[in-house]
């Protein structure tokens, strides 16, 4: 090759990474692809494109991800785990042996057992008992896999949180919307490949941490989409700058930029001009993305948005399916907190009223639009609650709590790749501990990127000396969870 | 059939009643393992196909996992890492059988394939009970450990300490200028490669001013350096840089970034450390007075166990306060220390070593010769190591300091008698240490308690002294935590007649009236040692054995008359025998200076990093940073003035193919500056960098929202006014959970491991964030101030004078003409809409210029400072 034919193929690049249409990006793709490049999780991935789609270790059944992150730990015995038998056990203690082997972060293994006061019904054709709270996700039971019999290492927050986000308890791995988009890249052409969108009180106790890139390249980092003010940090231009000097702005800086690259012969500067073009697209297309004007009454009444009465969870939960169409990778919705360590009664209801409609909403219009095949839906948080009281608020009206649980917990899966329709796995009658089926965060990592198409065995990144996976060196897959 | 263990218990029971539940727990046991076998055990028959089929796979010569290998007498006996493997004569007490017999649920041996038979563990069980005894002639031969194989294999290169290789012979040595371009040409002589050209003078002077500065030169220094006309006016350049403040500023950055250095805590709280910087500053002073490199070590690692060791010696061992901390409800405080003492250990490893030893945590190191239980020798260096934060006041803050304080005293005491603290703390304080003595009682004080102990570092130890006892400090800590924490323990009502929250809010006043002496935070030896063990999996609640401080057997021995103290482990590690700390710090020099290290992974020299690319040069560099007494400046300047530095960045065709990487070194690299690197240059071009040498850490303006990801949310911002929104990237506070979007976006790292390297992503974040953020585009409006102000002539010499700022050069004809265009171009749409050209400038003083002309410049400076050419170092 001389060095002509080398310019040529720059440009050629840059010139494909340049067009707005789907053109350029399926063009660039195929190049690559005939490169050898365009393989999952091959590392190093594409420097100059790194978010390029690539090729999935196998046929996958879900092509993006909706991962509904309920932070703080959701009472599993008050929503999804029936236990009519702890009334027996009602304000006793539980006895040593049972109890020795808790971690607890606030209250003594001496606490008190605390029947769950919720009643369940069965729901839908497969009979899947769901707590009175949970009415919208009851319509849906049919499609939703849940499992009862989750388990976790970290009973607190910040590590739960990054166990459940990241696959390890400790800082510094890249969370799974990162894996992801490493292994998959994106088809969305004008948005990040892993969006990040937030609603409820307190921050998760992980922060950033939860949709960090870690040790990846930053191109994987979560980008959270803001409700106020920008939508994409930095995505409004500045005051006084229209979107017509913009535009000549930006045709000025990249033909410098070309100048530039002539006469150095940096082929770097190629991927510059790119990321350029791709911020002016984006600045189109977020707030295009925000807009749900153009909604039919119909969906937003089914999501239950009015605009008397603003509902940040269910308008992240439209967006979501919004992002999906438009090819976004990895969608993670975080709503919280659930971390009811008192007054439970008034914080759960609170939280499930403002969730429950909207959650279902999404898997109905996935399906409506033909789109729930190939999404896959997870619903979960970092741990359970223990079936123990949390009883020390000095305050007489502030009601009961319950205690973080690792031990057992419930969450579930829906969509591409996934069998509806069923509950995995059993606790004692306590809800205390799996008795049957247990499920690690490690074969929930397994599970979500089989869906993807993904071996999470082979789906690895070289650093500080060694190969890394999501799943550490544990993870099966839920064989009975798939389609 | 009597049991014989029947005597034993009988005798027990009159003895001890410890040894009573020990041996019914042994009994218990022995009742669920399968019987022993009963006929005389014949080891070569019996035992030994068992171990070498079932067992030495992972017990043996290749491996041994757990620090355990059952393939000879003496490993047998030696047990393993959890200490011993069987106690001879009494097999249900031995481990071996306990394992192998299902009894912990949770490690169950073999790990692979079917479980042992009831049989098979009857005739182990038989062996041990007889005896165990191992004829010699079945020892296998060898004895020694897997890291001991590694050992004996070649000795891999970086453990041999380096030798000074002679200077190459070469064929044309008029190019080169130092040793350094001696050993290059020679590698490029070889493959038959002449280096490029020297870059000309501008870009020479930007890109040295970038790399020993962090900032680009002043379009004077530019002038001045393009006329010196003296042979030496390039190492007179590179003196006057090197003297510079600010080289110590660029030079900590990195440094930091292998610190992990943070403002905050980390974790869910991810509180404020308002102390760090004090340790940032050290390190810019260090720098700046070019302390040597093994004093900069020796009093990082353990500046106060120096002989009369100064507070900036204490100050120094902030090194090793930037582990995270853990203060999340409920967390085990033992758990996160001992994770501390890890991430230390792990760190020197990284750090002075280039060894990933922290993989040797949970296991021997799969690659290098690092055994768990070596890990563990590193780790007991720090164990008995406390946090200790020391008073470390600047002599101004001292003199206000003595005169004001009795005054603040006496309104604190005010305050509390007025509110009538006195009658209720004592009563408090009483009912927490009932919760630490009997936890489960009171739920309402257990919570108080663990709370006390995660917030206040120290705090239960010492209320646990009487309060006539305690230093004022600690007694006034001790009341502070009572009033805003009480009502975890009362109810509102009470609460509201208290007016506690009142009293809270005018002691913070006071407080913020009556600064009390600036802190460090530091490391402390603690009276009486803590004892290490290894972890078995590296789990605080597994300990293993017992080990002693001690560094790997495969590097240079501790000097046995030296007491195994962190001040040995930090001489041993700049000791001249010590084959990796020079290495490893000149390799992290070179990477600065060439974007790769001559070991390209500078993070790892291990056994599976890529060969040095030129290891005559790296041993030839670390031996003369030894001989130059470990001298920082002088290595720096030893590079910066080689040939091969100097040498153009051009890209070349012949090379595109046969060396893309660049690591022959036939050229210099383009390198995208860092994240604060890329502030400080437009900060500094518009002319707003405030270019002020230290001190606590900003916070310049920040997008409403970004915090709201973290605990606490905005409370933890209070936008810095005036000069201070203009500090350098190196000095904006960085939190840990919610880092300034700025920093992450151009790859700065997380700051929870050490970094070595760091990532030069290009991603549409980063170039909205140039485009659009109030902090740049507020430099584009100044620099675009300034063009004008500063050259009033044409459109030509203006756009001369911005490349000078920018670029250090003059734009090229096409440039100028593409620039033309553009200036017409942007005129017309802003005298269409003058609104806009008004918004863009705002300032109007400006004589005889129109303000959509005005405009154009704030267009042209953005666009100036967005180009790929001005984040980068040529």
């Amino acid at each position: 090759m001389d060095f002509r034919e080398f310019q040529q193929i720059q440009t050629r690049r840059s010139f494909l990474g340049r067009c707005s249409a789907g053109l350029g990006s399926v063009a660039l793709w195929h190049l690559l692809a005939d490169e050898g490049r365009a393989r999952a999780g091959e590392s190093p991935a594409s420097r100059e494109r790194p978010l390029d789609p690539r090729h999935p270790h196998f046929r996958p059944k879900a092509k993006n991800v909706i991962f509904l992150f309920m932070d703080g730990g959701p009472s599993h015995i008050d929503l999804f785990d029936p236990k009519p038998e702890m009334k027996k056990w009602d304000g006793q203690a539980l006895p040593d042996s049972m109890v020795k082997d808790l971690k607890l972060a606030f209250i003594k293994p001496t606490a008190k057992v605390w029947p769950s006061p919720r009643r369940f019904k069965p729901s839908g054709q497969s009979g899947i008992e769901l707590s009175e709270w949970l009415p919208h996700l009851a319509s849906v039971a049919d499609d939703i896999c849940l499992i009862r019999s989750m388990f976790t290492d970290q009973f607190n927050h910040h590590p739960g949180q990054l166990m459940l986000n990241c696959g390890s308890p400790l800082v510094g791995r890249p969370s799974m919307g990162a894996w992801v988009t490493y292994g998959l890249g994106s088809t969305s052409k004008d948005l990040p490949g892993f969006v990040v969108l937030r609603s409820g009180g307190n921050a998760p106790g992980a922060g950033t941490g939860n949709w960090t890139n870690g040790f990846l390249p930053s191109s994987y980092q979560g980008v959270p989409l803001r409700s106020s003010g920008d939508a994409v940090l930095y995505l409004s231009d500045p005051p006084g700058v229209s979107r017509e000097l913009q535009r000549s702005t930006l045709d000025g800086l990249r033909d410098l930029n070309e100048l530039s690259q002539a006469e150095s012969g940096d082929v770097e500067i190629a991927s510059r001009i790119a990321a350029y073009e791709l911020a002016f697209r984006m600045q189109l297309a977020a707030p295009e993305l925000m807009d749900l004007s153009k909604e039919s009454p119909a969906t937003m009444a089914m999501y239950g948005i009015e605009k008397s009465h603003p509902n940040p969870f269910a308008a992240n939960c439209l967006l979501a399916r919004r992002m999906v169409e438009r090819g976004v990778r990895f969608v993670q919705l975080m709503h919280g907190s659930w971390d009811d360590h008192d007054d439970l009664e008034r914080k759960l209801k609170r939280n499930c009223e403002a969730t429950d409609q909207a959650t279902a909403a999404l898997l109905k219009d996935l399906k409506q639009r033909g789109l729930l095949d190939s999404t896959l839906v997870v619903w979960g948080g970092e741990f359970g609650r223990t079936p123990m009281v949390q009883a020390d608020s000095p305050n007489k009206k502030v009601g009961f709590g319950r205690d973080h649980h690792p031990f057992a917990f419930s969450m579930w899966l829906a969509g591409g790749g996934i069998k509806g329709g069923q509950a995995i796995g059993r606790t004692d009658e306590l809800g205390l501990r799996v008795i049957e089926n247990q499920v690690h965060v490690h074969d929930l990592h397994a599970t979500i990127l089989h869906c993807l198409g993904l071996d999470h065995h082979r789906l690895t990144y070289r650093f500080a000396g060694r190969d890394f996976r999501l799943t550490d060196v544990a993870g099966d897959v839920v064989r009975k969870a798939l389609a | 059939m009597q049991h014989p263990c029947l005597n034993w218990l009988l005798l027990a029971i009159l003895f001890s009643g410890f040894w009573i539940s020990g041996l019914a727990a042994a009994q218990e046991k022995a009742a669920s393992l399968p019987p022993a076998a009963q006929r005389p055990i014949d080891f070569k028959r019996d035992i030994e196909p068992l171990l070498k089929e079932r067992c030495q796979s992972c017990h043996g010569a290749t491996q041994q996992m757990g620090g355990l290998r059952l393939d000879s007498r003496a490993g047998v006996f030696a047990g393993g890492y959890s200490g011993a493997a069987l106690n001879p004569g009494d097999s249900s007490a031995s481990r071996l059988i306990q394992l192998v017999a299902g009894l912990r649920k949770d490690l169950v041996m073999p790990m692979a394939g079917e479980r042992l038979t009831a049989e098979q563990v009857g005739l182990l069980r038989a062996w041990i009970d007889q005896g165990a005894s191992w004829p010699d002639s079945s020892s296998s031969q060898t004895t020694s450990s897997s890291t001991e194989v590694l050992r004996s294999t070649k000795l891999h290169w970086a453990f041999v300490p380096p030798r000074r290789p002679d200077l190459p012979q070469l064929q044309a040595r008029s190019w080169t200028r130092n040793p350094i371009d001696a050993f290059v040409l020679a590698r490029l002589e070889k493959e038959g490669i002449k280096p490029s050209p020297e870059a000309d003078r501008t870009t020479l002077i930007r890109r040295a001013s970038l790399d020993l500065l962090g900032l680009p030169p002043s379009p004077e220094e530019v002038t001045a350096f393009v006329n010196d006309s003296r042979l030496d006016a390039y190492e007179r350049l590179i003196d006057r840089l090197l003297a510079s403040q600010h080289y110590g500023e660029r030079w900590a950055r990195q440094w930091l970034d292998l610190a992990r250095y943070a403002d905050s805590d980390g974790f869910e709280k991810d509180n404020v450390r308002p102390d760090a910087w004090k340790w940032r500053q050290w390190v810019i002073d260090a720098l700046n007075r070019n302390l040597p490199f093994d004093q900069f070590t020796i009093e990082q690692i353990a500046g106060d166990l120096l002989p009369n060791a100064t507070v900036e010696q204490k100050i120094a061992t902030g090194f090793h306060r930037n582990t995270l901390t853990n203060r999340e409800g409920g967390v085990n405080r033992e758990e996160y220390r001992i994770e501390q003492v890890i991430d230390r250990a792990s760190t020197v490893g990284t750090v002075w070593l280039g060894l990933t030893a922290g993989c040797a945590r949970c296991h021997d190191h799969k690659y290098d010769p690092i055994s768990q239980k070596e890990f563990y020798q590193l780790f007991a260096f720090f164990n008995s190591a406390d946090e200790l934060n020391i008073e470390a006041p600047s002599p101004a803050e001292l003199g206000v300091y003595l005169q004001r304080r009795p005054e603040y005293e006496k309104k604190r005491q005010a305050l509390l008698s007025e509110y009538k603290v006195a009658r209720l703390q004592p009563d408090w304080e009483r009912k927490m240490l009932e919760a630490a003595a009997r936890p489960g009682v009171d739920p309402l004080y257990d919570v108080s308690w663990d709370i006390f102990g995660l917030y206040v570092d120290g705090g239960q130890e010492m209320m646990k002294i009487d309060s006539s006892r305690r230093t004022q400090k600690w007694n006034d800590k001790i009341t502070d935590f009572f009033i805003g924490n009480y009502s975890r323990v009362v109810n509102q009502k009470t609460m509201k007649k208290l007016r506690f929250k009142e009293l809270n809010e005018k002691l913070s006043q006071l407080k913020s009236e009556f600064p009390a002496l600036s802190e460090a935070q530091t490391l402390g030896e603690r009276p009486g040692s803590r004892r290490s063990h290894v972890l078995i999996r590296g789990d605080y609640r597994q300990p293993g054995i017992q080990v002693q401080p001690g560094t790997p057997a495969v590097l240079n021995p501790l000097p046995a008359d030296l007491k195994t103290t962190r001040l040995a482990l930090a001489r041993w590690l700049v000791s001249k025998d010590n084959p990796l700390t020079a290495r490893v710090a000149v390799n992290r020099a070179w990477q600065e200076f060439f974007c790769r290290g001559l070991v390209e992974t500078s993070q790892d020299f291990g056994t599976r990093a890529e060969p040095p690319s030129h290891p005559e040069l790296l041993d030839w560099l670390a031996t003369e940073f030894m001989a130059s007494g470990w001298n920082m400046k002088q290595m720096h300047r030893l590079i910066a003035t080689s040939a091969t530095y100097r040498q153009s960045s051009q890209a070349r065709m012949d090379l595109r193919d046969r060396d893309p990487e660049n690591r022959l070194l036939a050229r210099q690299s383009r390198l995208r500056l860092g994240a604060e690197f890329i502030r400080d240059s437009t900060l500094a071009v518009s002319g707003l960098l405030n270019p002020a040498v230290g001190g606590p850490s900003v916070r310049p303006p920040l997008p409403p929202g970004v915090l709201s990801h973290g605990f606490g949310g905005a409370s933890k911002w209070k936008e810095s006014a005036g000069a201070d929104r203009y500090r350098r990237g190196l000095y904006v506070l960085f939190l840990r959970t919610t880092p300034y979007p700025q920093l992450v976006n151009f790859d700065a790292p997380d700051s929870m491991l050490p970094c070595s390297r760091r990532e030069r992503s290009t991603t549409p974040l980063q170039a909205l964030n140039l485009l659009n953020d109030r902090v740049f585009f507020e430099a584009a409006q100044v620099l675009a101030a300034r063009i004008l102000r500063d050259s009033p002539g044409d459109l030509s010499d203006r756009l001369a004078h911005a490349f000078r700022l920018c670029l250090a050069r003059q734009p090229s004809a096409s440039e100028r003409s593409r620039l033309t265009q553009y200036f017409e171009e942007q005129k017309t749409i802003l005298e269409r809409n003058p609104q806009l050209a008004e918004t863009l400038f705002p300032a109007k003083e400006l004589d005889g210029i129109s303000p959509s002309e005005a405009a154009v410049w704030v267009g042209i400076s953005r666009l100036l400072l967005n180009l790929e050419e001005f984040i980068t170092r040529g």
